[in-house]
């Protein structure tokens, strides 16, 4: 569904991902760990057309998106639930999630996706007059996630979406994010939270200094002695 | 001097005011979403002052009735500079912006004074000089209707923000320019249509001005400097503070040609501003940052 082949993308000088290839089967959960300043999010927001690669390809669907505008790759399909939530934050629950279908794919089934989020998320329908900067953390990466469905996407880019919330929480969107794989959705996952993000992945990728070192399943992972030691400190 | 003048001058004050308010409200957008402070404001001004008085000298248009039409104009003059222009700029440092505007200010003022000369021109219509009697109340009908229409022209773009999707993507935009890119947001087209209406508060106001004031070339930095002055007063970023702002520097402007003279208004408009900046940094609207 995804390709990913090659891709070097710098910050000014620096280089953030240095030759990044993989792979994404269309239904699959893929796993991307690695440690703080690996290029996790710089990989995420590459394919999501906010970073724009130096070399390299990305292909969604047999079409080249590399150094698409982010507003034309979201029209793709590929959704974003962004690192630290990003909620417009004097905007309304419900005026946030409107901007999630300003898409011209999402414009027609608006009202539909209205009801799917607030059904999944009935917190969103009590708060819809509320801003968004007035919820707690874990209402808001509700919000992000409900934003994100509002586009109608095929495919869903999670970055640390359990960044910063009680484990109760984390749970609850770990949970959300099996769901949405379960109801057909593509998901990308990001997370600090390696053995978790393992355990739900059909297939993963080791992110280290722009490069990936190890991929394979995820249970292949969660095996691997290189894993063990430096993720999940056994 | 008898006590109705100073209310008859305090009105004529507050209708004018509104007028510079609109014109700030301009500038009051633009900075407030593209976070590009437009230096061609003033510039942008003169520009629809003249459309204003070439309207009426050659086909006889009334300014009033030609303020949508040049609003127009100001709009797609706005958004083709924002899209082409200033979007390459938006990520390079300020300083590049300054120079960029203060380009487009110099190009304008230039271009004016080779169309139109140096010197000065004004409408004259027929109702001018008519005024209404309210009570002991003269008030002056040109300025009656320049200020009905710059609130009226305020509350439809307040509305638009309020109650529109596409409003509210720009305020999106304005809130977190970060995630607006998450969710999809076209961004340079909605920051090219907020320098577009920008531009048309400029339009619709520089219409108007034409009725109040004579026009030159070289009048674009003074408005710009009057804008910034009614922003910074008013709460740069609130929309409501831009016309708070314009009455308030419109009264004291008229105040200080009545009860010192007309030559030393700009002097107590600056009095305002630093008094604003002493004690009340953010404006009479604005939010603490």
């Amino acid at each position: 569904m995804l390709i990913v082949e090659n891709i070097e993308v710098f910050y000014g000088d620096a280089q953030a991902l240095d030759g990044v290839s993989l792979q994404i089967e269309e239904g699959a959960i893929v796993a991307i760990v690695g440690a703080n300043g690996a290029g996790k999010t710089s990989l995420i927001r590459t394919i999501a057309g906010m970073l724009s690669a130096a070399r390299g390809r990305i292909l969604y669907r047999g079409t080249d998106i590399t150094r698409w505008p982010s507003h034309r790759v979201c029209d793709l399909g590929i959704g974003q639930v962004a690192e630290g939530r990003q909620v417009f934050p004097t905007l309304s629950v419900a005026e946030n999630l409107a901007m999630g279908a300003m898409l011209p794919r999402a414009r027609h089934s608006r009202e539909q996706n209205f009801e799917k989020v607030y059904a999944m998320f009935p917190v969103l329908m009590e708060r819809r007059h509320q801003a968004a900067g007035t919820l707690s953390g874990g209402e808001q990466q509700m919000l992000a996630i409900g934003r994100c469905l509002m586009g109608a996407p095929d495919m869903i880019l999670f970055d640390e979406p359990s960044l910063g919330l009680a484990p109760a929480i984390v749970q609850s969107v770990l949970r959300c994010v099996r769901d949405l794989n379960r109801d057909g959705l593509t998901c990308v996952l990001v997370e600090q939270n390696v053995a978790v993000s393992l355990k739900l992945a059909s297939h993963a990728y080791v992110l280290e200094n722009g490069r990936i070192t190890i991929a394979g399943s995820g249970e292949t992972l969660l095996a691997d002695d290189r894993v063990r030691k430096a993720y999940l400190g056994l | 001097m008898p006590t109705d003048i100073y209310l008859n001058v305090a009105v004529s004050g507050v209708l004018t005011g509104l007028v510079y308010g609109l014109m700030a409200l301009g500038l009051s957008v633009i900075f407030g979403v593209v976070r590009v402070v437009n230096f061609a404001h003033g510039e942008m001004t003169t520009v629809a002052m003249y459309l204003a008085v070439v309207l009426f000298a050659t086909l006889g248009l009334d300014p009033l009735l030609m303020m949508l039409p040049i609003a127009g104009v100001l709009f797609v003059f706005g958004y083709a500079m924002q899209r082409w222009l200033i979007n390459p700029f938006i990520s390079r440092p300020e300083h590049s912006q300054f120079i960029l505007l203060v380009a487009v200010a110099i190009i304008l003022a230039n271009g004016l004074l080779i169309v139109f000369g140096p010197d000065a021109r004004s409408v004259q219509t027929s109702y001018a000089f008519d005024s209404f009697m309210i009570g002991p109340l003269i008030v002056d009908a040109t300025k009656t209707f320049a200020g009905a229409a710059a609130i009226a022209v305020a509350a439809a773009l307040f509305a638009f923000f309020r109650f529109t999707r596409l409003g509210t993507a720009i305020r999106a935009c304005a809130d977190n320019y970060t995630g607006a890119q998450v969710v999809g947001l076209n961004v340079p087209r909605l920051y090219a249509l907020t320098f577009g209406l920008g531009a048309a508060c400029v339009g619709a106001a520089g219409a108007m001005l034409a009725l109040i004031t004579d026009v030159t070339p070289p009048l674009g930095p003074s408005f710009t400097l009057l804008a910034f002055v009614i922003v910074i007063v008013g709460g740069l970023g609130s929309m409501p503070g831009a016309l708070a702002g314009g009455i308030l520097i419109g009264v004291v402007a008229a105040m200080a040609g009545l009860f010192y003279t007309p030559s030393a208004k700009g002097m107590f408009v600056f009095a305002i501003l630093v008094l604003v900046l002493l004690f009340r940094p953010q404006g009479i609207f604005g939010r603490r940052a």
